[in-house]
Order: C-alpha cells, then sequence, then structure tokens
C-alpha cells in the first residue's frame, strides 16, 4: 500500500478527474459519505416538494384560481405529502444518523456497511422511480395515503410509480433500520453502556426498532394495491369479496409509527443541541430514555385515531382515542426535560440553538391539536378540514424540520468541516419561523370554518379569502428562508474558513474526532466513562479520550458497486411493472420487470459468493495522517 | 481443494463458530431482526387472509378445495427438513464437514419435495376453477402461501450456494455465521408454515 506523503496528498486529490469522482461516490460504503448523500438527495427532494407546496399555495391564494387545474393540483397534492415524508424527512434523518451515530458511540462504521450504502441506493432509485411518473402518463394522485378503491380500480398509471417507487424505497429503509439496531446494540466503544448512549443515538436505536416493525405492513399493503392493479387480485375489489378497510388498516399500522419514525430522532437532535448551547448535562437523562421508549411502544397502538370516522365502533373509538393521549405525557416530559435543562444554563443563542428553541414552543402546539384530534367526538368536526393539515404541519414542519435545520447548523462543520455562516443561519431562522406560523396558524381556523382539505379551490366570500391570502404569504417566507439557507451553503462551501474539530465545545464522542473526519474515525478505540463522555474529558483537562486498544492495524471494507447495480436492478424491474398500463396484454412489462429482478438477485449471490479481504490501514500510516 | 478441506478439518474452531467474530455476531442478530421484520409481514398477509377468507364470491371455497392429506405430507416434509437443518448446524459447530453438506443436501431435497408438493397442489386449484384473481379469498389464499412459497425458493437457493461455497472454502469462521443464519431462516419459514396449516387450512376444512 502506498503512504501518501503530506506535500502529495492535496496534488493527488486535484488530479482526480470527474468520472473518478463519480466512481468513487457510487462505490463507497464509508458512514460519512453515505451520510453525506442522503442530506444532498433529501435536501434536493426537500427543494422539489417545497416548490410543489408553493404551487399549491398559490393555487389556494385567491377563491376560484385558475392558476392550476384540478387534476394538476391532486397529483402535487400527492407528490408534496409523499416526497416530504419518504424521501425528504426521512433520509435527511437517516443522513444525520449515518453521519454521527458511528461516532458518537466510538465505531469505525456501521456493522453492515455493504448494506448501507444499499439501503441508500434502494431509497435513490425509489425515489426516482417515483419521480418518473411525471413524464411516463402523469404523478400519481391520489394523495399520499393512497385511499384504495380510488387508487387500486380508479386512478392512472402513477399509481403505480407510487406504489413501486415506495416499494423499493422501503426495501432500502429497513435494511437501513437493521443496520442501525445491529451497530448500536454490537458496536459500542468498550464503557459505553446503554444508559451512557447520547440521546441521538438513543432515538436512532428506538427509530429503528419502529421501522423493522412498522414498514412490513406498508410492504404488505404495497403488494396488495399492486397486485390489484397489476394481477387482477380482488384485495379490494367489494364486488369480488374484497374490503376496503384493509389498505387504511395496513397504511396506518405503519404511518403512525411513521410519525415517530421521524419525530424522534428530531427529539434526539434538539435533546444534543440544547445541553450543548445551555452548557449543562441533559436533565433526566434516564427520563428522556424511558419516554423515548414509550413513545416508541404506545405508538403501535393508535393507529386507529387516523380512521376514527371510517365506523369502527365507539369501543374502539374510545381504546385508540385514550391510547393516542396517554402518548402526549412521555412527550411532555421530553419538553419539562428541555426547560429545564435550559434553566439556569448559560445559553448561547447560536443559529443552532435557536432553531432548537423555535421548536419547543412550535412543537408543543402541534402536540395540543394532536390531543384535540384525538377526542374521537370532536374529531368528526376536525376530519378532513384544514385543522388536521394545520395540526400534522405543526408537527412534522414545526417539529422534523426546525430539529432538521438544528441539526445542519450544529452538525455541518464535523459534516462538511465548515461552520455555516452564523448571522446568516439566525436570519433564516427568523423569516422560516415567522413564515412558518403565518402560514399554518392560520389554517386551524380555516378548517374550524369549513374549509375541508384536498380541495383544490374554493368559493369567494365565504370567509375563507384572507386566511387564505395569509396562508401563501406566509408560505412564500418559507420559501424565502429556505433559498437563504441555500446561499448559506453555497457561500459557506466557496469561502467558509475550515472549522476546528470542536467549535461549539460539545459533549459527546463525534467531537473528539479531529476534523476532517479520518476514514476509520478513530485511530484507537476510545474508553468511555460516563455520560457525555467527551466533556468529561475535557473537565479533567484532558484533551483526547483515554484509547480502549493499543495502536494498531485498522480494518475497513473495501468499496463495491454491487449495492448501485442491485438497487438499479430494482428499479428496471419497477419501471418494467409500471409499463404494464401502457402496453396492455403485452408479456414486456414483465420480462423488463423479471429481468430487473434477475439482476437483484444475481448481484446478491455474487456479493455472498465472494468474501471482501477488506483494506487494511497500519498504525504508521494513520500517524502520519493524524499528525497533518 | 480436498486439501483445503482437510485442513479446515484440522483446524480447531471455538464453540460457537458462528459467533467467534464480531461481523459473525453483526450477522446473527441481524438476521434475528430481518425474522422479526418478516414476522410483521406475514402477520399483515394473515390479518388480510382472515378479513377475506369468506370473501369467495362465485369461485370455490377452501372447505371445498383443501386436502388435508396432501398438506398434511407436505408440513411432514418441511418439518423434517427444519430438523435436518439443526443436525446440519450442529455438524457444523463440531466441525465435520462433511456430515453438515450431508444434512445440508437432505434439507434441500425436502425443501424440494416440499415445494413440487405445493406446485402440484396450486395447479390443481387453478384447474378446479381457483385463480388468482377468482375471488378476494383466492387473492388472498395465493398471496400468503405464495409469498411463503417463494420464501422456501428463496430459502433453496440461498443454502445450495452456501453448500457450492462450502465445497471451496469448507467450515472458517467467515462461512460459519453463513450457515448459522440460513438454517435460522429455515427455521422461520417452518414456522410460518405451521400457522398456514393451521389458520389456513384447519380452520379452513373445519372453522
Ligand atoms: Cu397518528
Amino acid at each position: 500500500m502506498s503512504q501518501p506523503t503530506l506535500e502529495q496528498k492535496p496534488e493527488k486529490d486535484r488530479k482526480k478527474g470527474f468520472g473518478q469522482t463519480l466512481w468513487e461516490w457510487l462505490t463507497t460504503v464509508d458512514h460519512k459519505k453515505i451520510g453525506i448523500m442522503y442530506l444532498v438527495s433529501g435536501g434536493l427532494f426537500f427543494l422539489i416538494a417545497g416548490v410543489q407546496a408553493m404551487l399549491i399555495r398559490i393555487q389556494l391564494m385567491v377563491p376560484e384560481n385558475d392558476f392550476l387545474t384540478a387534476f394538476t393540483y391532486n397529483e402535487l397534492l400527492t407528490m408534496h405529502g409523499t416526497i416530504m415524508i419518504f424521501f425528504a424527512a426521512m433520509p435527511i434523518l437517516v443522513g444525520f444518523m449515518n453521519a454521527i451515530v458511528p461516532l458518537q458511540i466510538g465505531a469505525r462504521d456501521l456493522a453492515f456497511p455493504f448494506l448501507n450504502a444499499l439501503g441508500f441506493w434502494l431509497f435513490l432509485l425509489g425515489a426516482l422511480l417515483l419521480n418518473v411518473s411525471w413524464f411516463m402518463g402523469g404523478a400519481p394522485n391520489a394523495g399520499w395515503t393512497n385511499y384504495v378503491p380510488l387508487s387500486s380500480g380508479y386512478e392512472g398509471s402513477g399509481i403505480d410509480f407510487y406504489v413501486l417507487g415506495l416499494q423499493i424505497s422501503g426495501f432500502g429503509t429497513l435494511i437501513t433500520g437493521i443496520n442501525f439496531l445491529v451497530t448500536i446494540i454490537n458496536m459500542r466503544a468498550p464503557g459505553m453502556t446503554l444508559m451512557r448512549m447520547p440521546m441521538f443515538t438513543w432515538t436512532a436505536l428506538t427509530m429503528s426498532a419502529l421501522i423493522l416493525f412498522a414498514f412490513p405492513p406498508l410492504t404488505a399493503g404495497l403488494f396488495l394495491v399492486m397486485f390489484d392493479r397489476i394481477f387482477d387480485a380482488n384485495f379490494f375489489d367489494v364486488a369480488a369479496g374484497g374490503n376496503v378497510i384493509i389498505w387504511q388498516h395496513l397504511f396506518w399500522i405503519f404511518g403512525h409509527p411513521e410519525v415517530y419514525i421521524l419525530i424522534l430522532p428530531s427529539f434526539g437532535i434538539i435533546s444534543e443541541v440544547i445541553p450543548t448551547f445551555a452548557k449543562k448535562r441533559l436533565f433526566g437523562y434516564e427520563a428522556m430514555v424511558f419516554a423515548t421508549i414509550l413513545i416508541a411502544f404506545v405508538g403501535f397502538m393508535v393507529w386507529a385515531h387516523h380512521m376514527f370516522t371510517v365506523g369502527l365502533g365507539p369501543f374502539v373509538n374510545v381504546l385508540f382515542g385514550i391510547a393516542t393521549m396517554i402518548i402526549a405525557v412521555p412527550t411532555g416530559i421530553k419538553i419539562f426535560n428541555w426547560l429545564f435543562t435550559l434553566w439556569g444554563g448559560r445559553i448561547q443563542f447560536t443559529a443552532a440553538s435557536l432553531w432548537a428553541l423555535g421548536f419547543i414552543p412550535t412543537f408543543v402546539m402541534g402536540g395540543v391539536t394532536g390531543v384535540m384530534v384525538s377526542v374521537a367526538p370532536a374529531d368528526y368536526q376536525y376530519h378532513d378540514s384544514y385543522f388536521v393539515v394545520a395540526h400534522f404541519h405543526y408537527v412534522i414542519v414545526g417539529g422534523v424540520v426546525l430539529a432538521v435545520f438544528a441539526g445542519l447548523h450544529y452538525w455541518w462543520p464535523k459534516m462538511f468541516n465548515r461552520k455555516l455562516n452564523e448571522p446568516l443561519g439566525k436570519a433564516t431562522f427568523w423569516l422560516f419561523l415567522i413564515g412558518f406560523h403565518l402560514t399554518f396558524f392560520v389554517q386551524h381556523f380555516l378548517g374550524l370554518w369549513g374549509m375541508p382539505r384536498r380541495y383544490f379551490t374554493y368559493i369567494g366570500g365565504q370567509g375563507l379569502d384572507t386566511g387564505n391570502l395569509i396562508s401563501t404569504v406566509g408560505s412564500l417566507l418559507m420559501g424565502g428562508a429556505s433559498v437563504l439557507l441555500l446561499i448559506n451553503i453555497i457561500m459557506t462551501a466557496i469561502r467558509g474558513v475550515p472549522a476546528d474539530h470542536d467549535p461549539w465545545d460539545g459533549r459527546t464522542l463525534e467531537w473528539a474526532t479531529p476534523t476532517p473526519v479520518p476514514k476509520y474515525n478513530f485511530a484507537q478505540i476510545p474508553q468511555v466513562r460516563g455520560l457525555d463522555a467527551y466533556w468529561l474529558a475535557k473537565m479533567e483537562g484532558k484533551k483526547d479520550l483515554p484509547a480502549a486498544e493499543p495502536p494498531g492495524p485498522i480494518h475497513m471494507p473495501s468499496p463495491s458497486i454491487i449495492p448501485f447495480i442491485m438497487a438499479l436492478g430494482l428499479f428496471i424491474s419497477g419501471w418494467g411493472f409500471c409499463l404494464h398500463s401502457f402496453y396492455e396484454d403485452s408479456f414486456i412489462p414483465y420480462l423488463i420487470g423479471i429481468i430487473g429482478l434477475v439482476i437483484a438477485f444475481g448481484c446478491m449471490a455474487i456479493h455472498s459468493l465472494i468474501d471482501d479481504p477488506g483494506i487494511h490501514i497500519e498504525p504508521s500510516e494513520h500517524n502520519k495522517e493524524r499528525e497533518t | 481443494m480436498q486439501t483445503g478441506i482437510k485442513a479446515n478439518q484440522s483446524a480447531s474452531l471455538p464453540e460457537h463458530p458462528e459467533r467467534a467474530t464480531l461481523e459473525g455476531k453483526n450477522k446473527v442478530l441481524g438476521v434475528w431482526f430481518f425474522l422479526g421484520g418478516e414476522t410483521v409481514l406475514f402477520a399483515s398477509f394473515f390479518g388480510t387472509f382472515l378479513a377475506l377468507r369468506d370473501g369467495t364470491a362465485n369461485g370455490p371455497s377452501g372447505a371445498e378445495l383443501f386436502s388435508l392429506p396432501l398438506v398434511f405430507i407436505m408440513t411432514m416434509l418441511l418439518l423434517t427438513s427444519s430438523l435436518t437443518s439443526v443436525l446440519a448446524v450442529w455438524a457444523m459447530q463440531s466441525n465435520e464437514y462433511r456430515k453438515m453438506q450431508r444434512w445440508l443436501t437432505l434439507t434441500v431435497l425436502l425443501g424440494f419435495g416440499f415445494l413440487a408438493f405445493e406446485i402440484f397442489e396450486f395447479v390443481e386449484y387453478a384447474h378446479q376453477g381457483l385463480r388468482f384473481s377468482t375471488s378476494a379469498f383466492s387473492s388472498a389464499f395465493y398471496t400468503l402461501v405464495g409469498c411463503h412459497g417463494a420464501h422456501v425458493t428463496f430459502g433453496l437457493i440461498w443454502i445450495i450456494l452456501l453448500q457450492l461455497q462450502g465445497m471451496k472454502k469448507g467450515i472458517n469462521l467467515t462461512t460459519a455465521p453463513k450457515y448459522y443464519v440460513a438454517s435460522l431462516y429455515w427455521h422461520f419459514i417452518d414456522v410460518v408454515w405451521v400457522f398456514i396449516f393451521t389458520v389456513v387450512y384447519l380452520m379452513g376444512k373445519v372453522g
């Protein structure tokens, strides 16, 4: 193996052509690079779905607007929801988990680096398959919940792209969930007991367990819709003995835990940012852990609160209503713990901490309306109205997106070696927060005044005009804030100064690594002596953490193109099956479908047959890198 | 190749070779979690089947079609193959390469026997008017039982590939976890079948 000297290295980087760089990213199994790819593609989908939201708001700005047709509106509505949930929020959070969790537990990579890359490519190509629909007969238009029989029997080819796109990316998510479960359970550094794990890692663990048990029902449900649409099955055809409620059950058995899949890691981010900038240990760490697990557990027993008006009967409705209200208790515990962490702390108002501070009251408002809609009799009034739209945007934007932005400013220096511009970050925060409340606060009232969700227009003079105008203005402010963030990112990339390895005076292990983080993360795996291990070491006046092992050769997995080709195989297969409505009574779609599957399974066989010898990095080499 | 195997056999293995390395430990735990997810997948299909089993529309019902002796033979074949896969793992743990390969071969043969009966069964039902698109019951039946059949097929191919790989590499700390998790998976398939036997066939015939 070559030993790069200090002068050679930058020159070698510069020589790298575009093709070589592309190949490096396509074949990487490094959790840090995969984290960046998740963040970039998730960010891109966030912008796409954000533009779709603005188009929706422009259409609703004035009564009886004809900016969009009803059909296009339905497509945009469906794509906005689907992309935001599956292809923006989730991948961004998984991106943070990829970049940070191995560093926080003192590991060199995830348990299965190959599967990590596979999970990413499945997500990305699944997302691309969904978006291909725009160019092939139109996007899906049955709402992000894709209710049957509308989706199974009446709508066009777009639904196939929804079903197969989500199916493919869902496999990726499941694989990723298992990967994080095994990593966090098996690969923690010596001394890091479960109750010494940073909160973000705890929430990543819980979220992964939720993925493991929540995604299979979605997989099953998507198969049923696919079989009904492509192979003439009768699951949702009532005339042939089918039952349309089955989809609602399967979808929401997945769908409600999905909310916690998104919000728990967001809680985790907030639980990292607040102690760091309050300069205090997280208040009630044990209670936080307990609350996280309780939320995840009870979160599986509340799905029918999305189905109060289906007619499951008062007993079922009351049961699920009460279970839903119970979740408010552990969530309240979390809110108070954050407040008590701030209490008496020396709070630093950085951009990251502003986002986190904005999160607390905003999320509480979403929680309060959540308890309101959990009252089944009252829900008959709220159901399918803008009140519900306001509620879930307070939870998902006010909760997840604010937390993601906090995490972005907080971990940017560790992921990209540079600090985002602070004043610009703060300006973004205020613009976004004001825009957000302007957009969604008024929607509570629009809902109570009778405006139904999903309608593409409304008649003027019914008291809905002003509210909708305010809402649209607010959404433009949020759009402006997103542009500011983008400018910040570009400016930082061009002119940013390299950041210190520990720019916020952090508490957890990721800040103990040098910046840029070497391939193997830790030259020697650290010994952990307590919660906030790095902070403890710093308080003892040490610069570095004690090592748990003598310096020795480090074994890393080698890069591989197989994950990409395997995901490509499934993409081809899904695309083939989507063709069935264009070539009726032809075998070609099925042939393409099967060829794709053969490619995917062939890759799987190849991977299992070939042993990866990996790459060995000798101590002399990483010592040299360390000195730089 | 022969010498390679002999070298592997004479080398001493730890008591639990499948868990001797971190990679092995990760693999075993990962497959346990995977099977947890699979359980939920099958549970969803079971729930769907239970909701739709009376939705026979104009097609035949399970009570009219199912033949319990046939299903009983299938059950016996699969249960026995589960046993032989345990014996294969025991042979692997005591580093008896040939014995392990023999038990794995038997497992595969029994699995193929099961699969042959299942294909015969499906063809027979189709002849009697129960096709995938006949009724909600038929769709749910073929989806649940067919999903299990697909898992059996996948498992068979997996084990055969491992056997071929074993001819070259024998039993060592890299291959041991692979045999172990394949056998775990095979047991899981067996357990799912016990539920299918009860819920689909017995309850379909009697209840
Ligand atoms: Cu819910």
